[in-house]
């Protein structure tokens, strides 16, 4: 054991000597956590929607201008026909056409029934799917307003049931909110193993690596000296990612400080360990880089950090089951926005100490010191 | 115990390829033993194998005393190692690197502090001391490796060509720091392409194709081929495969 601080004091030198990657480590997640989480937003706005009135009468005036001075919509004006609308449909200049038939006043009025139709561009289906929905509200409403209007109050006999929805541990539906952290492990992964695995491989490149392994060192103190520094580089950045998440968008912690560092340090540990395993399997750092990569672009993924999971085919949420930064997430978002304890969180700490072991298991049988 | 290194038809495969192909030599304790041979003869093979670096596919070694198979820790302890690829730290310093190989191999702070004053002095680099190694020249790089690799006080050091590369005064230097070494008892074992190194060493081996062809001392080698050069001893035998 009295190796490992050798080992350490090495990489921290190390560490600090190279202030370009120090940086790097320390500002580029801090940038990436603020415009991302600020980009990252599932609200549509700005629809642009164009109106064919074939109506030409106050109602048809009247539900045109309700899509006029909402804040999702933005009304780009009234096309002649059918034909245009097919048009600027194509051309993508706008993302939905409302279509007032002739006689809808009269027929509502009459009839009490009226049809508008609907054209949407679906070629981005989710955008497609909330326009929809958006526009319905819009007419249900105006439909709602008529009614009154007409009958002066609203119908015996019918009972009504309003949906209110009430959004708790984010009322504003606020995405920066969510999103905060869900990036904030997501840059610990990145740091974590990225680094770490690089790290290793570069000693193999540099050939320091072979003169380690003719000394008497330990594979357990190589392993624990060797990623004791980044765990700690990672718990800094955690702790410089919490804070600006306060100061910037007002993230609070609501749950246990303690058990949020908890979990932070477990998958620290857990990111290393894969970086560890990366190394141990890869000869030159480009092709650690690209194991790396490989592995981050599914883990983020499927993670459900920038799309939800429970719309992914079975077979996705089969392989979610080992994905780590998928627990942590939720154990992060749980623990930070709604102060879940850790009996809440026993299956997310579990798993994730589960593969801590594994993959250090996995890494320290991999990792020889004879090539 | 007195043989440094022992081995008996050690011999390395990678697939059909022989390496290093039963090759059965002593080295006594406190010898400089030159290990001699061509590009691709087999000598980094044999070295790796000494060193429990790689694992033998048959025949048998001891370093010490200690088996090359089971027991490559206890081997670990009592050798030193320099390799053809530059071994120290480059983004450290020169008190640095010392600092950090003798507390890998358990120094304790003392005399982790002594031996760092010590290299530094002997090798007269008190000026850049703490300097990164980076900024050295290559041959002071070379003999700080050397120092470096003998921080623990092993009894058999392997240098496998420690002096590629370096002007002919640095490797009379380096020459002088391995009789130095030799003088107080520890074993060097030296691979070398310069046929001049050969002359100065006690005894040498010759490889060819995986094969020891030749083993004496480098007088008694130059008068069984009849030449009066290690160089004419090396070209015989390199020359008689080639032209097969």
């Amino acid at each position: 054991m009295y190796r490992i601080q050798f080992i350490i004091e090495k990489e921290f030198r190390q560490i600090f000597r190279n202030k370009v990657l120090l940086r790097m480590m320390l500002a580029a997640p801090m940038m990436q956590l603020i415009l991302l989480s600020l980009a990252a937003n599932f609200e549509v706005k700005d629809l642009n929607i164009a109106v064919v009135d074939q109506d030409h009468t106050t109602y048809a005036q009247r539900l045109t201008g309700k899509f006029r001075f909402i804040g999702n919509f933005r009304f780009v004006g009234y096309l002649p026909a059918y034909k245009q609308a097919y048009r600027e449909l194509q051309a993508g200049t706008v993302d939905l056409v409302m279509v007032v038939p002739g006689h809808f006043e009269r027929d509502l009025t009459r009839d009490n029934k009226a049809q508008v139709q609907l054209m949407v561009n679906a070629i981005d289906g989710s955008k497609a799917g909330i326009a929809l929905g958006y526009a319905q509200t819009i007419l249900r409403d105006f439909n709602e307003a008529i009614r009154t209007e007409a009958m002066g109050v609203i119908p015996a006999g019918r009972v009504q049931i309003d949906v209110e929805n009430q959004y708790w541990y984010n009322p504003q539906l606020d995405y920066k909110t969510f999103m905060v952290p869900g990036i904030l492990f997501e840059l610990l992964l990145i740091v974590g193993g990225m680094i770490s695995a690089l790290n290793i491989v570069r000693e193999k490149e540099i050939g320091t690596q072979e003169q380690l392994n003719v000394t008497p060192i330990r594979k357990h103190e190589f392993i624990l000296g060797k990623l004791t520094p980044f765990v700690v580089i990672g718990l800094v950045q955690f702790t410089m990612g919490l804070i600006l998440g306060k100061l910037a968008f007002n993230i609070p912690v609501v749950g246990s400080p303690l058990l949020i560092y908890g979990f932070a340090l477990l998958f620290l540990i857990l990111c290393v360990g894969i970086g560890l395993l990366i190394s141990t399997i890869s000869e030159t750092q480009q092709q650690a880089m690209f194991a790396v990569f490989f592995m981050m672009v599914l883990f983020i993924l499927l993670s459900g950090l920038f799309s939800s999971t429970e719309n992914m085919p079975q077979w996705a949420q089969y392989l979610n089951i080992i994905n780590p930064l998928r627990y942590i997430i939720e154990a992060g978002r749980n623990v930070m926005l709604k102060g879940s304890t850790l009996q809440d969180m026993q299956i997310q700490f579990l798993s994730l100490s589960g593969m801590v072991i594994g993959v250090l298991a996995l890494a320290s049988f991999r990792y020889r010191k004879t090539v | 115990m007195d043989k440094a290194v022992s081995t008996d038809k050690l011999t390395k495969r990678f697939g059909d390829f022989v390496a290093t192909n039963e090759i059965t030599f002593d080295v006594a304790q406190g010898e400089i033993f030159g290990f001699l041979g061509a590009n691709g003869a087999g000598k980094t093979t044999a070295i790796r194998m000494l060193c429990g670096l790689l694992k033998p596919t048959s025949g048998s070694a001891t370093i010490a005393g200690f088996d090359v198979y089971r027991q490559t820790e206890q081997i670990k302890q009592v050798i030193g190692y320099m390799s053809q690829r530059f071994s120290l730290y480059e983004d450290l310093t020169v008190r640095e690197n010392i600092r950090f190989y003798g507390g890998i191999y358990g120094l304790p702070k003392t005399e982790l502090r002594r031996k760092a004053d010590e290299i530094i002095q002997t090798l007269e680099l008190g000026t850049v001391a703490d300097k990164l190694v980076a900024s050295l020249p290559l041959g002071w790089k070379q003999r700080l490796a050397f120092s470096v690799a003998l921080v623990h006080d092993p009894r058999i050091v392997f240098l496998d060509e420690p002096t590629g590369g370096v002007d002919p005064i640095t490797r009379r230097q380096f020459w002088d720091m391995i009789y130095e070494a030799a003088n107080r008892g520890t074993t060097i074992f030296v691979t070398t392409h310069y046929m001049d190194e050969a002359e100065y060493c006690n005894r040498v081996s010759i490889m060819v194709d995986g094969r020891i062809k030749a083993l004496d001392t480098p007088a008694a080698m130059k008068q069984a081929f009849g030449v009066d050069s290690m160089d004419g001893v090396f070209q015989i035998l390199a020359r008689g495969t080639s032209t097969k």
